[in-house]
């Protein structure tokens, strides 16, 4: 019953030394699809979203409790290495943070570490992931150049495709849009819709209507706890509870 | 009209202030060169002193000098830059890391000369080296050290934490991010600081006093367990311990002129690797 999912989220508490941070968090994530996370500043969106590939292990004084299953394993427990989960759950940030390299060699990363590929196939990956990101047309005869010289968009294209040459199952992204001009953020969106072919995709973002565009499940997030979670049609247009309603048409927030 | 006038006067004490540094400096620098520069020649640097260090050059004092900074680049620089790795990277806030933290500030406000009485006790005595390039080149490490640590750790907090979450975020390990993706960015910076370090301890006279520097030796040292002759101290007694001091007057400009020289080009070469090194970061 539980691979129906891809991630399923039992009774998650996480706290930041004695602040309670989430609060019993349940959560199914179906494969194949867009999860958007919404709500205002500070309620834990980003927190959950790093628990999901065990970002917040970097931070000192955290305690998680509860459970996180990626297909049926539980990626919470002290036993399982964060480094092998980051392989499967990729994550793009809120700043595109491209590495002072090539662009080659930032898609390259990730395919280093594990250090059995070999330079072809490292050459044919490379390829691969950013035709997939969409951007491999704006930098196919410039690799060589520095990743730091791309428009913003690009930058965060180019972090798209070094998250999915390391060929994770699901990808977690962070804002991935809220620094970028519309046309870029539609790139972006565009860009979601094509993965979730491939990816599980989760996505925090504070802008409503790109929820409203990108995703097929919503979930409202409010001081820590998960408030409301249903089909994103359904929760913009007819949500159950009061409090979603009030922040999805702007009365609080 | 009067708040004009306390602001022309504040603006004109701090310009005055800055061009007091600048006209020290040149005051020094001028005296030095125009005094040191008659005995620099081919044969100053390249000949022993002779009859009496009356006569002849200051190159065993030369080797000396740049044998001890061998030594003590070899100890202070890695020593320095793994414990600011650990500082920086790995350790937790806690009792340990903050007595670390006061240890290494303590640590450059001891005086050179204990340095030197704590070289002696520890190098020459306890371990055994004598005196000697290896004793003196420690004791100069250690006396650096603080500033290594320092100058290591800076250079860290520079790389964004992004570049150590992008990597971590890709499967990399702790030890991989750091080793690929912040060190080559941090060591041009680590290198500027150990440089600045090191062109001041080259200086230093108190700690190699008592572990290795000689007053006057008839030949080149053989080993890194021999006594050697070093720049600052050469200077220092034929200011002040020669026989005839007016006579060497000269070859003390001299020797100044040549520490100067090597100091300033230390410090050059850190702020041109520190140049490059932003050129690189902006790609």
């Amino acid at each position: 019953m539980s691979h129906q999912f891809k991630i399923l989220v039992r009774h998650l508490n996480f706290f930041y030394g004695d602040v309670q941070a989430l609060k019993d968090i349940n959560l199914e994530i179906s494969p194949n699809h867009v999860t958007a996370l919404i709500g205002p500043s500070g309620c834990g969106k980003t927190t959950f979203l790093r628990c999901l590939n065990r970002m917040n292990d970097t931070i000192e004084g955290i305690r998680m409790e509860g459970e996180i299953l990626l297909d049926g394993t539980d990626i919470c427990s002290r036993e399982v290495d964060p480094v092998q989960v980051r392989r499967k759950v990729g994550m793009v940030f809120q700043k595109s943070n491209p590495f002072p390299k090539t662009i080659f060699e930032n898609v390259a990363y990730g395919l280093r570490i594990n250090g059995n590929y070999s330079r072809k196939d490292i050459e044919e990956l490379v390829e691969k992931s950013l035709k997939d990101s969409a951007l491999w047309d704006e930098v196919s005869d410039r690799l060589e150049d520095s990743a730091m010289e791309l428009s913003g968009g690009q930058q965060q294209r180019l972090c798209i495709a070094r998250a999915l040459a390391v060929k994770p199952d699901v990808l977690l992204m962070d804002e991935p849009a809220s620094a970028l001009d519309p046309i870029a953020t539609q790139k972006i969106e565009e860009l979601i819709r094509i993965l979730k072919t491939k990816y599980t995709i989760v996505i925090v973002t504070h802008n409503m209507q790109q929820a409203a565009r990108v995703s097929d499940f919503t979930g409202f997030f409010y001081l820590g706890e998960l408030i409301e979670v249903d089909r994103t049609d359904k929760i913009f247009t007819r949500p159950a509870l009061k409090r979603t309603e009030d922040y999805i048409t702007g009365r609080f927030g | 009209m009067k708040r004009k006038w306390s602001e022309t006067l504040g603006f004109l004490i701090l310009t005055l202030s800055g061009i007091l540094v600048i006209f020290i400096l040149g005051v020094i620098l001028f005296d030095i060169i125009s005094k040191g520069s008659s005995v620099i020649s081919w044969e100053f640097l390249t000949h022993p002193p002779r009859e009496g260090m009356t006569k002849g050059g200051i190159f065993p004092a030369i080797l000396g000098t740049f044998l001890v900074s061998m030594i003590t680049v070899l100890f202070a620089v890695p020593l320095g830059m793994f414990a600011a790795i650990y500082l920086h990277e790995y350790a937790r806030a806690g009792r340990l890391t903050r007595l670390i933290r006061l240890s290494i500030r303590n640590l450059s406000g001891v005086p050179s000369i204990v340095y030197g009485l704590f070289g002696v006790v520890i190098f020459v005595q306890t371990l055994n080296f004598g005196t000697s390039i290896l004793s003196a080149g420690l004791t100069l490490g250690l006396l650096t050290l603080p500033w290594t640590i320092t100058a290591c750790e800076e250079a860290l907090k520079t790389v964004p934490k992004s570049y150590r979450e992008g990597a971590l975020a890709l499967g990399a390990t702790k030890w991989y991010s750091i080793r690929t993706n912040v060190l080559p960015y941090a060591i041009p910076g680590m290198l500027t600081g150990t440089i600045l370090g090191l062109a001041r301890a080259s200086g230093e006279t108190a700690p190699i006093l008592f572990t290795g520097a000689a007053f006057f030796l008839p030949h080149l040292p053989k080993s890194i367990f021999d006594q050697f002759m070093a720049l600052p101290y050469h200077l220092y007694i034929l200011a002040t311990q020669h026989h005839s001091i007016a006579l060497v007057r000269p070859i003390a400009y001299g020797t100044a002129l040549v520490l100067l020289a090597l100091v300033l080009t230390l410090s050059f070469t850190a702020i041109m690797v520190r140049y490059r090194f932003r050129k690189k970061m902006k790609g």
